[in-house]
């Protein structure tokens, strides 16, 4: 008796779920989007690798706009990526640095969506208030080891920074042309570790993305200049860097497709994405 | 003889309750009905239970197979093509780590030496801690007090090891700056690093080893027989002696697990010694930044790419090797303790 309850019961649970997973595949496969442009097509773009983060994420929230669209991008280096735009083989090339004249020559017009801003950071009770960028690639690389030699008073200087593969690292070496010659005494591994490093250690140095500075720690002066969007906006703080998505000619010479491509990222949503990421806006 | 007499009596009862069944079916049906709700049931019922429980043992003792094999081909499979790539020896035995370079080196030796090193110092700090706890639980603490202590113990397994990271953080790595400023007081040579170094994550690890050290060899301690301890004593040989002489020597195989296991979950500790290590490749001297092969996969998984991201699993498949020559060690031990 006992046996046939349970298997009755089992009988009806297995009936039940093919039941619900029939009720599941009868439902319609994905929501059709009304509000769906007319736009079709594809975009293709290579370049920076730093530029992965806030390129995917434009893309990603683009293409959820108008789903007829893809956008493919390549994330090969800088360089690579303007000789891909040059070459014809894409439509945008990503730059995380400026274009060179020659580039510029071959047609490759600048396009820069945003700026990338970093922050050095001591604890509170260092008196050091200002870098020379010599300094700070001295104290990087090892040469420098005490905060007497740029000013400061006698005291270790612990060096802590990102661990290799991370964007910020990446950006911070590549401006100061120090790459993989930093000598660290910390690589951790988020901004909010090197945050918490640097808040209670004597003596700490790090660096942040400027977007997450708070009064934990203190922002130190680079070359006289204070780390603020405004400063780097006007090009005076030497730790950022342009963004640069070039297209072959003026934005208004490029196809329909590429040229609503630039209008969502000028857009209040376009802005929003990649203030997410942690840029800065150009102005 | 003994066999077939036991079949014979296992076999008797059956054909008595078969019969049985038969007569009470010409009997009567309710009568029937009611033997069927007995645990012993009808030959054919009974048969299907016994399959069908035998199916889902089996089922249930493959999934532990199919895990185990699933997990070693997967890390086979996921850490061979960096090997093919860099090269086993430039992988194993360089110790330029620079993944990311425009001339990328992969070297991980300086990351083995710190995994090596690191589990054996938090082994010997740990080890003598936590046998002689045991000693202490098992043999000389008075009753209310081992009330208090062994759950204490016990709870200590149970914190999750973040938080062990987390105290060596706000506690360890202050006091260990302070020692390094005085020590490397003037010193040129010496990077300095806030106090991350290789001590710091050896006391995390050694901290952490205690609970299983110290449970299991208190088990060990307590299942030494009693005959042992009182012929000792009965010899004349005072309490400390008869611990030292007669307990742990014969408890040795089962403390000796204790510290394989303890050695297992140290060099398989990650999250803790994260935090508190510093994580900068280096040769591991005590005041160093160093990173262990945990935490070098877990460091730089993340933003990894490509080959880096390859190489990542190729140490992942270094630690699981260390790990399995650990387990068969233990396996060996434990055979071992059997025999004796």
């Amino acid at each position: 008796m006992k046996l046939k309850k349970i298997l009755a019961a089992g009988v009806t649970a297995v009936l039940m779920l093919s039941f619900a997973a029939c009720g599941d595949s009868n439902t319609p496969a994905g929501n059709q989007d009304d509000n769906a442009s007319a736009l079709s097509g594809t975009i293709t773009m290579a370049g920076s690798t730093s530029m992965e983060k806030v390129a995917n994420a434009l893309a990603e929230s683009f293409m959820e706009k108008n789903s007829g669209v893809t956008v493919s991008a390549e994330f090969v280096g800088s360089s690579a990526g303007i000789e891909s735009l040059t070459g014809g083989s894409v439509q945008i090339g990503n730059a995380s640095r400026a274009l060179t004249e020659s580039e510029k020559g071959k047609g490759a017009v600048e396009n820069v969506i945003a700026i990338d801003g970093i922050a050095v950071i001591t604890d509170k009770a260092n008196t050091v208030e200002d870098l020379s960028k010599e300094q700070l690639t001295k104290i990087y690389t090892g040469e420098i080891k005490n905060w007497s030699e740029v000013g400061g008073s006698n005291a270790a200087i612990v060096v802590v920074g990102r661990e290799a593969g991370s964007g910020t690292r990446g950006a911070f070496e590549e401006i100061l042309e120090i790459e993989d010659a930093c000598a660290y005494a910390n690589e951790l591994d988020s901004t909010g570790a090197v945050m918490a490093k640097v808040a209670s250690t004597p003596g700490a140095i790090g660096y942040v993305s400027l977007d997450v500075l708070d009064d934990t720690v203190k922002a130190v002066k680079l070359g006289g200049v204070e780390a603020t969007p405004e400063k780097i906006i006007a090009g005076e703080y030497f730790l950022s860097r342009p963004f640069v998505m070039a297209t072959m000619g003026p934005i208004e010479e490029q196809s329909e497709l590429v040229q609503a491509w630039f209008d969502y990222i000028k857009s209040d949503e376009g802005k929003q994405v990649i203030e997410q990421v942690g840029l800065i806006l150009p102005q | 003889m003994s066999g077939a007499l036991s079949l014979i009596q296992i076999k008797a009862p059956k054909i008595l309750i078969r019969n049985d069944i038969v007569c009470k079916k010409e009997l009567n049906g309710e009568m029937r009905d009611m033997n069927k709700e007995s645990i012993i049931g009808s030959s054919r019922t009974k048969s299907t239970i016994e399959t069908a429980a035998g199916f889902i043992f089996a089922v249930c003792g493959t999934i532990g197979i199919v895990a185990v094999v699933s997990i070693t081909l997967y890390m086979i499979l996921n850490g061979l093509p960096a090997i093919q790539e860099v090269g086993l020896t430039e992988i194993l035995f360089s110790s330029v780590w620079t993944p990311t370079a425009a001339d990328p080196h992969y070297g991980i030796l300086y990351i083995i030496f710190t995994s090596i090193v690191g589990t054996f110092l938090a082994i010997l700090i740990g080890v003598p801690i936590g046998v002689l706890s045991a000693v202490f639980l098992s043999e000389v603490a008075p009753k209310p007090l081992t009330k208090i202590v062994r759950p204490a113990v016990e709870l200590l397994a149970g914190i999750p090891s973040v938080i062990y990271g987390l105290l060596g953080i706000m506690i360890l790595n202050p006091l260990m700056y302070q020692i390094e400023l005085k020590i490397f007081e003037g010193s040129t040579t010496h990077q300095f690093t806030g106090g991350s170094n290789l001590i710091s994550a050896v006391l995390v690890l050694a901290i952490m080893i205690l609970p299983t050290v110290i449970n299991i060899s208190e088990s060990a301690l307590r299942s030494v027989p009693n005959y042992l301890k009182e012929a000792s004593l009965g010899l004349g040989a005072s309490k400390i002696q008869t611990i030292f002489k007669v307990q742990i020597p014969a408890a040795k195989s089962g403390i000796v697990t204790a510290i394989v296991l303890g050695v297992g979950r140290a060099i398989g500790e990650a999250m803790a010694i994260s935090l508190v290590a510093g994580s900068s490749v280096n040769f591991p001297l005590p005041f160093n930044s160093v990173r262990f092969l945990t935490t070098a996969i877990v460091s730089e998984m993340g933003y990894a790419v490509d080959t880096h991201r390859r190489v990542l699993f190729t140490i992942g498949l270094v630690l699981f090797v260390f790990i399995m020559i650990i387990n068969l060690n233990l396996n060996k031990v434990l055979k071992k303790g059997e025999e004796e």
